[in-house]
């Protein structure tokens, strides 16, 4: 019995080249600095880590922005009370976070479908709401929770460290300021993707995937399939905690609105815009949904104007108004038409896309109905 | 779950584990070559120099960000000695040539914030670490400027901050690279109380509905020292959600209160439900005590007025500047806004403009972009003519002191941009108030170590 | 005290009335077509441009330029005349007036068409996919429809002054005999709640008594045989999903006076409504006007200051918290049926 196919291992090898090499392949899109690939790996994690609940299990959560929120308070705190240091912080939101969606998970997993989604959304509005009004003293409401120069860092003062200027985060006394902070983060989208694949394939994943399938005759044969849907529910929990965290170790603020329900649809979007239930799916979903956050976004009238410059004189005035509907404030607009196209004629997200090319290209089609495991994808 | 160890073998662990290692251990050194090239973050290498602008274009507060916008592309115009000059030749005094900042030409890059802090900050640093802004600049809420201006004391950036009217940004959550145009809650107190006294009396009893988060609250707090200084009551302070969209749940019980005034702490969106909503209520229409109930918004802005149409009519608050003002700043900038867009600008598109020249006439009289030299340019600066009277930016906290407008929704407007009636401009010496009150630390003025 | 409770009250049926109007469409559409709409917010929102276009219509203006005056920001000043006094004379001012009500004439066909469109065009091939391939597809297009309409209308709400007749409060305490200008209510509120419950009552006499309705439910118990007994249920199941448009239409028209619309105000009602329908139980008409009335009652209560001294907070949470205790209470919120929208 081989613990790890070939298929896997190259996907694994595929996927830790193509990461680690991101500031080099995104420097012609723009992307190449490091906050933004900070971000493409955090998010990245969030959706790996969702992917394994609804991804395996179809529980579709409408609230794992409140993880997400969670681990991001956790660790701003353990940074104002304990340490600047990133693992403690990280140990800490990974714990808290993962004790949060127990609870959380122990009481929606009663439900299933439609309703466990309404429950998985009320508790995380729940705890928006809160964390913007009535607990400002633990969250800071609106404004967020920094790091101050007074913060007391128990830690820190036994161990005599003592920080000059502004406080910010640290890894044993290294800064995780730039691509540090990249590299940083994507040795956890990587060791996340690693874990995740290895749940996948292993006789728990098979447990959630037949949860997915048809859970009443999981029941029937003797199952008890609840400690299973929660402990995935937990797992997820805990990669949103982290992914939350590792934001506020790049960043130290934790603000309540990443815990509002629009952010718990984002990573929703991301992993069925990638592909549910593959592996690859949800981070390319997170990384083009970023993509278009900040770089679309950032498009106005002067770079169109450069783009479209080789036309003839008004010409290229028409295409800057056009264009321009869909760039800048508009690039919600094209976020919205890609949704609709990709669902609409590519139901298994832009992971079906590649298979599709991949099988155009495929000389001899070889028919293996019964293959559950995901297939080696080129990389981008 | 058990079952899962079955498929781990320490030696895939450890193969797969030492190749991460090596990739993330080595391929770092490839990429911070070249770092120390600068002194200080985006130090202006070429003949440009780039202006990071971080607006709210999608979200609640995007018709703002949108005005924000107009006005710095106008200001560099003006930098750049385009245009008519607009307030150039007003400012005194100044160090603005109308060739640049220090002979380079003005860029500018942009961002949208969403009105989300995190968002903001996101789209601050690909700014400053992407595309080289040496200054940031904008924003519609005190949370985004809040987050941005710790961002940028980390960074080494000057903030110099949008509409931003919380207490907090130049109080308790002050930064030595945060600089803010904009008055505050605690001024539209001190400014609005005696109108208030002078027109409604004193003996009132006043109901307050207050947003839920901290701006609210520390305009709720403002607002009750101001009135409850000229002897009124306040009956009740009511929380309501951020985003409640329908008030009517907390507006009922303000009917049978006793409360002969409303105050509404909202601001956005917020103030325009809850005002057309209590409008609705007939609370303008309404006795109370013997005396007509009356509505009061301490916090103006022309877009929301326009947002609250006739609701409006007749209702006292404050703004930081309205183009009706007669200086002849104000009439120089609201003539080039007009010319260019075709509308007057609002207050939003008057501090963004204003805080774009002043940074760059800081930068002329420190002969240098280095930003603690700029820092200390703009630290206690005196200048007058941008429209608001003689104004100090205040080195103790970076809030600038000047005249505060005391405004009411205009009864009959010529046009729809004629919302507002200026009733009094409140001198800067009954607005200044002592910077230690509301705490905080404004930090090293020594720059990052990278950016 | 009591006259706080009764106003309280009285807010939390209108309240209640809007809920249900709101849930309604989307519980019509999940109920008959088995689609999970997320795009139903944004039905809502067009609805309420639909009466903004309207009174842009009926405001039109002649603009002539006067060079000789001057407006402080240089352009030169206009003088505006409406057209519509023109074409109409004194029902010009009429239609300026009520020109949110009047709108519905307009709203009905532009719902009705879009839902149509809707329907044709994209959601019958999502009958049979699974449903969060249908939350996507019709989140995807709520985002389309949301920033076309920012695009053309602006960010910023937009007024929609109600008729000047129906401004103001009216004196209910003296109506039923109690002392004067105690208990006072907005009279467009009671329109809208009167309102709800023609719309309400319509459409469950519609799906009651009509053939049309009966065969539209006998689609829903069982789509295959009405099909086999040679009724076109395709086509009943296109017109029901216009319905749903044209209700959800007709709310926003009638909100826009309460709260001034903007390109958002969808998306700010769709998790509002979906906890209503699911509270009631998905699919179940009755259990989203059932929830839509427990919920608005229960958030006007924990709104009140003494509620609120008690429990710090509740009034931001109550809707959530309801829906949370209801849904482990009832498995299938209030009149739910067993196995719907449970895998």
């Amino acid at each position: 019995m081989r613990v790890m196919s070939r298929n896997d291992l190259l996907l694994f090898v595929g996927f830790t080249v193509v990461v680690l090499a991101m500031p080099i392949w995104l420097h012609p899109f723009g992307a190449a600095y490091p906050d933004l690939l900070q971000r493409f790996m955090i998010f990245g994690i969030f959706a790996v880590g969702f992917n394994i609940l609804f991804g395996l299990t179809g529980y579709l959560s409408f609230g794992h922005a409140a993880f997400f929120g969670v681990g991001s308070y956790a660790a701003v705190w353990s940074f104002k009370l304990l340490s600047l240091d990133a693992i403690p912080a990280l140990i800490f939101a990974v714990v808290v976070s993962g004790l949060f969606s127990l609870i959380i998970g122990y009481v929606s997993l009663r439900r299933s479908g439609i309703y466990f989604s309404i429950l998985t959304l009320a508790f995380a509005q729940m705890s928006y709401n809160l964390a913007y009004s009535v607990l400002t003293p633990i969250t800071n409401g609106e404004t967020g929770l920094q790091l101050t120069l007074g913060d007391p860092r128990s830690l820190d003062v036994a161990m005599g460290v003592s920080t000059v200027g502004q406080p910010v985060p640290t890894l044993l006394g290294q800064s995780l300021g730039g691509f540090a902070g990249f590299y940083f983060c994507a040795g956890f989208l990587i060791l996340a993707f690693f874990i995740a694949q290895r749940i996948t394939n292993s006789p728990f994943g098979m447990m959630l995937k037949g949860i997915k399938s048809n859970q009443t005759r999981m029941n029937y044969t003797g199952f008890n399939t609840k400690p299973y849907t929660l402990a995935a529910f937990v797992i997820s929990g805990m990669y949103a905690g982290l992914a939350g965290a590792l934001l506020a170790v790049t960043d130290p603020l934790a603000g309540a609105e990443r815990m509002q329900w629009t952010a718990s649809g984002e990573v929703v979007l991301m992993t069925i815009l990638g592909g549910a239930g593959t592996l690859v799916g949800p981070v390319i979903g997170a990384w083009l949904i970023k993509y278009f956050e900040n770089i679309f976004s950032a498009i106005n009238d002067n770079i169109l104007r450069g783009f479209w410059s080789f036309l003839p004189e008004g010409a290229d005035n028409v295409m800057v108004t056009i264009s321009s509907k869909f760039v800048g404030e508009g690039w919600f607009l094209t976020l919205g038409l890609l949704f609709v196209l990709v669902v609409v004629f590519l139901p298994g997200g832009i992971m079906e896309g590649v298979r599709r090319i991949a099988h155009l290209f495929d000389r001899k089609p070889k028919d293996k109905p019964g293959k559950a495991a995901p297939r080696p994808q080129p990389a981008e | 779950m058990t079952l899962l160890k079955r498929g781990l073998s320490r030696r895939r662990v450890l193969q797969t584990g030492v190749a991460g290692i090596i990739g993330t251990g080595v391929a770092p050194l490839m990429f911070t070559k070249g770092a120390w090239a600068q002194e200080f973050c985006n130090n202006p290498s070429g003949d440009t120099v780039t202006f990071g602008l971080n607006l709210p274009l999608t979200g609640a507060y995007a018709e703002e960000g949108a005005d924000e916008q107009k006005a710095y592309e106008l200001a560099v115009q003006h930098l750049n000695g385009e245009g008519d000059g607009g307030l150039i030749s007003v400012l005194t005094p100044t160090a603005l040539k109308g060739n640049g900042i220090l002979g380079k030409k003005v860029a500018f890059v942009t961002s949208d914030s969403q009105t989300k802090a995190d968002v903001a900050r996101a789209g601050a640093t690909r700014m400053i670490e992407r595309d080289g802004a040496i200054m940031v600049t904008g924003g519609s809420s005190s949370a985004e400027a809040i987050a941005v201006q710790g961002l940028c004391q980390e960074m080494g950036v000057i903030f110099m901050a949008g509409l931003t009217h919380s207490n907090d940004t130049t109080g308790k959550d002050k930064r030595r690279y945060g600089f803010r145009h904009f008055f505050n809650a605690y001024q539209s107190g001190i400014g609005l109380g005696p109108v208030l006294g002078q027109e409604y009396g004193t003996d009132r009893r006043a109901y307050h509905l207050t947003a839920d988060y901290t701006w609210g609250w520390t305009q709720e707090e403002s607002m009750k020292a101001a009135t409850e200084a000229l002897g009124w009551q306040t009956v009740e302070a009511v929380r309501t959600p951020l985003g409640a969209a329908d008030f009517s749940q907390y507006l009922t019980p303000v009917l049978n209160s006793g409360a002969d005034v409303l105050i509404l702490n909202h601001y956005g969106n917020d103030m325009v439900n809850s005002l057309t909503q209590a409008v609705q209520f007939g609370m303008r229409d309404r006795q109370a005590n013997g005396k007509n109930f009356e509505i009061v918004v301490p916090l103006f802005s022309e877009l929301m007025a326009k947002g609250a149409g006739a609701n409006i009519k007749g209702i006292y608050g404050t703004s930081n500047w309205h183009w009706n003002l007669q200086d002849p700043g104000t009439i120089a900038f609201t003539k080039s806004f007009g010319a260019a867009y075709g509308a007057p600008p609002s207050q939003a598109a008057h501090t963004a403009y204003v805080q774009a020249l002043l940074y760059a006439d800081a930068c002329e009289r420190a002969g240098t972009f280095y930003p603690p030299e700029v820092i200390k340019a703009l630290e206690g600066h005196e200048f007058d003519g941008m429209g608001n009277g003689p104004t100090l930016y205040r080195a103790e906290d970076h809030q600038c002191i000047k005249n505060v407008l005391v405004v009411q929704g205009n009864d009959n407007p010529t046009s729809e941009y004629d919302v507002l009636n200026i009733v009094q401009e409140v001198p800067r010496d009954t607005v200044a108030y002592d910077p230690t009150i509301f705490g905080g630390d404004l930090g090293p003025a020594e720059p990052a170590p990278m950016c | 005290m009591f006259e706080v409770i009764f106003l309280q009250f009285l807010n939390g049926l209108d309240k209640g009335a809007a809920y249900a109007l709101i849930a309604l469409g989307l519980t019509l559409v999940f109920g008959t077509l088995g689609v999970v709409n997320f795009a139903h917010g944004a039905l809502f929102m067009l609805g309420a441009f639909c009466a903004v276009l309207f009174r842009q219509f009926v405001t039109l203006e002649t603009v002539t330029l006067d060079p000789e005056k001057l407006s402080p920001w240089g352009a030169p000043l206009e003088i505006r005349e409406p057209l519509v006094q023109a074409w109409f004379g004194d029902f010009g001012a009429v239609l300026v007036n009520y020109s949110v009500p009047a709108s519905i004439i307009i709203t009905i066909p532009i719902m009705l068409l879009v839902g149509i469109g809707l329907e044709r065009g994209i959601i019958k091939h999502f009958y049979k996919r699974p449903h969060a391939e249908q939350i996507l597809v019709t989140f995807g297009l709520a985002i389309v429809a949301q920033e076309l309409i920012k695009s053309f209308f602006g960010p910023n709400p937009i007024p929609q002054p109600m008729p000047s007749d129906l401004r103001g409060a009216a004196d209910i305490g003296a109506f039923l005999g109690m002392q004067a200008n105690v208990i006072t209510y907005p009279i467009w509120r009671l329109i809208y709640f009167l309102f709800s419950f023609v719309i309400i009552g319509g459409v469950f006499a519609f799906l009651q008594f009509t053939t049309f309705g009966m065969v539209v439910r006998a689609g829903m118990a069982d789509r295959e045989t009405v099909g086999l007994l040679g009724i076109n249920i395709d086509r009943r199941f296109t017109i029901m999903f216009g319905l749903a448009a044209v209700v959800a239409g007709m709310a926003g028209v009638m909100y826009t006076p309460l709260l001034p619309p903007n390109y958002h105000i969808g998306m700010d009602f769709l998790v509002l409504s979906f906890v209503v329908v699911v509270v009631g139980g998905m699919g179940s008409l009755p259990g989203a006007v059932a929830a839509g009335f427990l919920l608005g009652i229960l958030q006007s209560f924990a709104s009140m200051t003494q509620v609120k001294a008690l429990i710090p907070g509740i009034d931001q949470i109550i809707i959530y918290l309801v829906a949370v205790v209801i849904l482990l209470v009832l498995p299938r919120g209030l009149f739910g049926r067993r196995g719907v929208m449970e895998a």
